[in-house]
Parts: C-alpha cells; structure tokens; sequence
C-alpha cells in the first residue's frame, strides 16, 4: 500500500438504551471523541466514511451525516452496504484513499438505535415467499448453519456454550458492557431454545449506539502529534455463496488469508482477536476460517480454553456483540486498538498484534483486519 | 426506432404456476446444463438467457434444519413447533422449504433423504419435503 495508515482516534457513545437519540446524533458524539482522542480539529477533516445503520435505510445518509458533522468541502463522502462487513471495509478504502493523497485525515463512522428505535428488521421475512414456509429471523440462519456444523463436525451444544459464557465473562467485567450479567454453562444449556439449535445467550445484544474512528498516514500522525497511533498492517473482503459446497466453510477464509498475507503474519503471530460474534456459531468458525485450528475443530478449540483470557487466543475481551452492545462491529475495532495501546479494561499483556472479524447478513459478506505494532 | 419486443415474464410467475400443477421446476440452461433456483432470466453459471424449466423427481435431502419453538410472525403461532431446512434436489438446486409429516426432527441425520410433496397455503401450491425413514445401516428396523 505505500505509505503505513494508522488508526489515530477511538470514539464512542454510551451503549444500551439510549431513548430519543438519532443515528445522526450518535454519530457525531462518537465522531467528536474520536476526534478528541485523536487530538485533531473537526476542521482537518476531508473524508468521511459512513456504515448505514441496519434498522432503516436511507440514500444519501453519508451526506446527512456530513452535514450533521458540519464537514464543509470534504473530498470523499458516503456509505457502504455491506452489513455488520463494513467497518473493515471502509478502512480499507479509506487506507488506499489516505496511502494515495486523495485525502489527509478520514473519519469512519456508525450508529443505530434498534433497542428504543424499530427493530423489526431483524425479524422480517426478507421477500413474500418467506412467510410460506415460516421462514423468519436472522437467528434463523445461523441455526441452520450451526446444525451443519454439528452434523458434520460433530460440534457440540455445550462448545457454543463455551462461546457465549467465555464472552460474556468478559463484558461482566467491561463496566461500560451493556450486559455485565457473566453466564454459566449450565445457565447456557437451560436457556430457552428459541431457533433450535440456537438458545437466547447464543444471539448478540439489541443495542443503541455509536462509535466512530479516525485515520491518517503514520506521517500526518507524527506531524500532528496523535499520542497513541495503532498501525494498521492488513485487510480483506470475502464473499460467501448460498450454493458453496461446503456448508461450514465462509467467505471469511478469503477475507483473513488477504489480510495475513498483507501483513507478512501467519495466525500463530495473533495475540488477541475480536470475532464477529453475532451469534456463538461465527466465532468458531471464524477461528477455522482464519487458520487458527482446521476446519471442523472450532468446537475442541474454544472447549480447551483457547479463547479464554488465560488461553493462547483470547477472544472479544470486551465482551463483544453478545455483551458489550450489539453494535454490528465497530466496537471490535476499537477494542483491538485499546488492546495495542495497552489500554485496554482486561488487558492481554504484551499484545503486539490483534486480528478483527466482520461479517454482514446470513453470512454472505467478510472482512478481516490485523492491527499491530 | 426499432419496435421492443413483449418484456418476457418474471420466470417466478411460471415457477408459482407449475407448482399449482404438481410440479416443482426449476432451470435448466440449455447453453451449459446448470440448473438452478431461485429460477431468473439469466443462468448464474454462464450467463445466458437461453434456459428451460425442467421438473424436479422430487427425491432431495435435507442439509440442514431449524426448529422454530418461537413464532416470529401470527400466521406461524399455531404450527410451532415447525421445521424449516435447506433442501437440495437430487438435481442440484437448493431452496428453502418446510419438513412436514410424522418424524421426530432428533432423529433426523446428516443428508436426510427427503421427499417432495405439494402442499396448498391458500391459494397457493408449496413445495414441502417429508422426511423417508431410515433403515439402519445394521438391517435393523426400529
Ligand atoms: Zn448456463
């Protein structure tokens, strides 16, 4: 790419419910500390990069946003659909847009408010045929995919356990996670089956919030005097078709085999990683399609404990989509960076290089991103 | 100005109506053989526009099921629980359906073989699937 990109500001609003608040209004709060995290003026801004919120749809909401932002003359504006994907993406882009001076500082940017808003897109039928067979819900799609695991891997109810009980462990003790209830196993298996063989502590939170991110090369950093600039060493995108042969096999290998091969990095170099866990079956495929374990023993792998704070690849240390709010990915990212700058709430010393996954719809879009020192 | 010839119609439209008399198509290109659904103008393979339907046996297997215990809609709260699986044709195309019948969905296995049956939602003809059952690989029956 040329010139290192670096993420140079981390910004959020609170997460949980928060009644009467906009997208647009969250969006600028986080864009605002991330802008003070950076330590840069709103007025240095030339390109804003915008994830659309998945409760509605609008066109031209990057241009809204803009406006909200007051951003005059900026150089790029506007938003990709590429659901809970995105956020990696829009640093791609935004890196090759900063690497070939086409602007100088770029703002990344996400809010939505399903939990006091509407939420009744993520239990629609998607098109009329879909209500001939009953076929609801997201949660529906990745039940379906996690029975294909199960049949042909043999992965277990009490391995998805492990995922959300690891995780939720986590944001128990994030003070800023929207559920900071931990879980037991056993508390799993009693749960309500609500898509089986999906239960209720297998889906993500439905949350309100925002979070936003800046970006500017290594060099502009160094002139402005960010404190605290995370590098970013690679990324990748990656598709999956409903008619792939393998059923347990995602687009995310694509996605993640780009992003290693960008940084010069192999999985064994990951110190901590931030899975996409909208539901407890992403993350253990996630580690297979990354490479950290071959496909179908994503289950033994997060059984053993390897994705435990203790373990050889802690996960989601703030608790991720299934604790600290069910934001569609942003909060990943800004966990990687606070665990680069060693500022992270449950701290993986020594953390050098962390990889984050994103993933969009019934698993059709990827992205994968490492950040490092 | 050159005349435009009659838009042809929504494929979708002739897959609803085949079903309403008995049988479950699906597309065959006749430029590269691959079949497919959801049926549409153009073959996801190679493109063309030059494609048939051709009508199913109806022998398939189930990838892969869910079990609804909650319903996300009124017309689904009588039915629960209800299944819903990832049906493939022996023909190749997959398509979403419902498994109906008197099964036990725990006792279902990897690949189940399934067998088409047209149902009536309305006025409408559905393609199901009813699960065939299993004779253990031992020879006994249970
Ligand atoms: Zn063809």
């Amino acid at each position: 790419m040329g010139e290192r990109i670096v993420i140079a500001g981390i910004g959020h609003t609170a997460f949980g419910s928060l009644p009467g608040r906009s997208t647009v209004s969250m969006t600028v709060e986080a864009t605002a500390n991330a802008l003070a995290d950076a330590g840069v003026e709103r007025d240095v801004v030339d390109a804003l990069f915008v994830k659309p919120p998945t409760s509605f749809s609008e066109t031209l909401y990057g241009a809204k946003i803009a406006e909200a932002l007051g951003l005059k003359g900026l150089g790029i504006s506007g938003a990709w659909d590429q659901g809970g994907a995105a956020n990696i993406s829009l640093v791609n882009f935004a890196s090759y847009a900063l690497a070939a001076g086409q602007c100088k500082v770029a703002v990344i940017g996400f809010a939505d408010n399903p939990k006091t808003g509407s939420r009744a897109t993520y239990a629609r039928a998607r098109n009329a045929e879909d209500n001939l067979f009953g076929w609801y819900s997201t949660m529906a799609y990745f039940a379906l995919f996690a029975r294909r695991h199960m049949l042909q891997h043999g992965t277990t109810p009490e391995q998805l356990g492990h995922v959300a009980v690891t995780i939720r462990g986590n944001g128990a003790r994030n003070p800023a996670a929207q559920l900071q209830r931990p879980l037991t196993l056993d508390d799993y298996l009693d749960g309500r089956m609500v898509v089986d063989p999906l239960r209720r502590d297998d889906c993500a939170l439905i949350s309100d919030g925002g979070a936003a991110l800046v970006l500017m090369t290594e060099k502009t950093a160094a002139e402005v005097g960010v404190e605290r600039p995370v590098p970013i060493l690679g990324f990748g995108q990656g598709l999956t078709s409903p008619s792939r042969p393998d059923l347990t096999r995602t687009g995310l290998a694509v996605a993640a085999a780009s992003a290693f091969a960008m940084a010069g990095l192999r999985p064994s170099d990951i110190d901590v990683a931030q899975f996409y866990d909208c539901f407890t079956p992403t993350v253990i495929t996630a580690i297979e399609d990354c490479g950290f374990t071959a496909k179908g023993t994503g289950g033994r792998f997060v059984e053993e404990g390897r994705i435990a704070l203790t373990g050889d690849l802690p996960v989601n240390t703030s608790g991720g989509l299934l604790s600290e709010t069910g934001m569609p990915g942003m909060q990943l990212i800004v966990e990687a960076v606070r665990q680069l700058r060693g500022t992270a709430n449950l701290q993986i010393s020594g953390a050098r290089k962390a990889l984050v996954t994103g993933q969009g719809g019934a698993m059709q879009t990827h992205s994968a991103m490492i950040l490092g020192q | 100005m050159t005349p435009k010839l009659p838009e042809a119609p929504d494929p979708a439209v002739e897959y609803w109506q085949n079903l309403s008399e008995g049988r479950l198509t699906f597309g065959r290109c006749r430029q590269c053989d691959h079949a497919w659904l959801p049926v549409s103008r153009e073959c996801p393979s190679c493109l063309a526009a030059d494609w048939r339907f051709e009508a199913s046996t109806g022998d398939a297997v189930a990838l892969s099921w869910v079990v609804y215990n909650h319903a996300y809609n009124d017309l689904w709260a009588d039915r629960l629980p209800y299944v819903v699986a990832l049906i493939e044709l022996a023909e190749g195309p997959r398509l979403m359906s419902n498994l109906v019948g008197d099964f036990d969905p725990t006792q279902l296995r990897i690949d189940h073989p399934v067998r088409l049956v047209i149902e009536s939602e309305g006025d409408t003809a559905v393609p199901r699937f009813v699960p065939i059952e299993q004779v253990p690989e031992d020879g006994d029956t249970t």
